[in-house]
């Protein structure tokens, strides 16, 4: 049966329609569409708001704001974020990076979501229509939180301070593995005086790898600098066990690949 | 449940329906319009055989809502023959023995339609990447590649 679509001019008449139950916010499709398609009958309908402000992408000052429509296509090819443009592109495939919103992809469960893992190392601000909050603490209750996202907010890393990494069995389109970002700063000398360090299929949704960050606070990005960083990468993790790999293998190879990152 | 309205341009011919409300694009193509190029696969956007071009962007016609689509020019690979000549694409592919079961041909070629269009003379790495959201089980690729390049190189001997 065909679910019914509700499409508002503003974000807050969208917000009052979504307060019937079994609505879904609709943004590209590749989330709810899609949940549709498999038959989960807890959807009902279909709410979408045409509000301009949700496809803008605005850049001042180093400060960069992204409407919650803008999709994974639209960040890949802004100039002005070139080295967010790799994460972007990490998400599915042609069609699907044309469709799928950088709001959406706050919700994409694990294994999807690599965007997101970027915005947490970023340390990104969600908006909503009831007020802005931290990336980790609206992941942390992102099922529960019946809210729309206008927005996400962040500050553009300085050259060379991101670094993004998916690795996928399947090339170059595949489902993650695991996901990794970080951003860093470092002193002249090389030693780190800052991290974040944010890990995707490591956990049911995005984490932070802080034990991980705090060991590399002093150290210099060499092997020997970087081992007890390394070692305590897995600290707070609960992979999953998918068709894609086991939480074992996640686990073993995480240690490896934010190797590979941090030496880059 | 009430029917909407959907009107929108379909390969250069303008269409109008009434359809039920939430109704994704796929099943408005092929089963209101008879349309019945796009293939339903996977419906989960992973197949890529339900593949089309919507305003000059590859989109995925399983998880797109027909109402989404009012104004827009959709293209479908039905339309791509002119005057009962095939498309380059679709010689290409049938000369290169692209197809065999044929299945993921429709989506393959507007994902590689897409390419030439905005890059007429792509690397093998082009074509790798603008194919990647589509899956095939019969040939292996390495044919479809093939006759995307073979597809380029001709458009571009023509256009001299």
């Amino acid at each position: 049966m065909a679910l019914a679509l509700q499409t508002f001019p503003t974000v807050e008449d969208a917000g009052a329609a979504l307060k019937a139950a079994g609505t879904r916010y609709l943004g590209g499709g590749t989330l709810v569409v899609r949940a549709a398609n498999e038959g989960d009958v807890s959807i009902s309908g279909f709410i979408r708001s045409t509000e301009p402000a949700l496809s803008i992408i605005r850049i001042s000052g180093g400060e960069v704001r992204i409407g919650a429509s803008v999709t994974m296509a639209a960040i890949a090819r802004h100039p002005d974020l070139a080295p967010l443009a790799h994460a972007a592109r990490a998400v599915g495939g042609p069609a699907i990076r044309n469709m799928a919103t950088v709001g959406g992809n706050l919700f994409a469960p694990t294994p999807y979501g690599d965007f997101t893992v970027a915005l947490l190392a970023l340390d990104a601000t969600v908006t909503t229509d009831y007020g802005e909050l931290p990336i980790e603490t609206f992941l942390a209750k992102r099922e529960s939180n019946h809210a729309i996202v206008t927005a996400v907010g962040f500050t553009l890393p300085k050259e060379g301070g991101f670094r993004f990494l998916k690795q996928s069995r399947v090339k170059p389109k595949g489902v993650a593995v695991l996901s990794i970002a970080t951003v860093l700063e470092q002193a002249q000398d090389g030693t780190v005086t800052s991290a974040r360090i944010a890990l995707g299929c490591m956990a049911d949704r995005p984490i932070r790898a802080r034990a991980a960050e705090k060991a590399l606070i002093g150290r210099k990005l060499t092997a020997d600098g970087i081992a007890p960083a390394l070692a305590v990468a897995h600290d707070g993790t609960s992979p999953p066990t998918d068709p894609i790999a086991s939480a074992w293998y996640r686990n073993e190879v995480l240690p490896v690949h934010l190797g590979r990152l941090l030496l880059a | 449940m009430a029917k909407v309205p959907v009107q929108f341009t379909l390969n250069g011919a303008e269409k109008a329906e009434f359809i039920d409300s939430g109704t994704t694009l796929l099943h408005a193509l092929r089963d209101k319009i008879g349309d019945t190029s796009p293939k339903g696969g996977c419906h989960q956007g992973t197949c890529g055989a339900c593949t089309v071009i919507i305003d000059g962007e590859l989109r995925l016609s399983c998880l797109t809502l027909a109402e989404t689509c009012n104004g827009a020019a959709v293209t479908t690979t039905s339309g791509l023959s002119e005057g009962g000549v095939l498309h380059s694409l679709q010689r290409a592919f049938l000369d290169a023995f692209a197809t065999q079961c044929g299945f993921c041909t429709p989506g393959m070629i507007m994902a590689a339609k897409v390419l030439l269009d905005h890059t007429p003379n792509p690397s093998r790495e082009d074509v790798v990447e603008a194919l990647s959201g589509n899956i095939c089980r019969c040939t292996g690729y390495e044919p479809i590649i093939q006759a995307v390049l073979t597809a380029a190189r001709s458009n571009s001997q023509n256009a001299v």
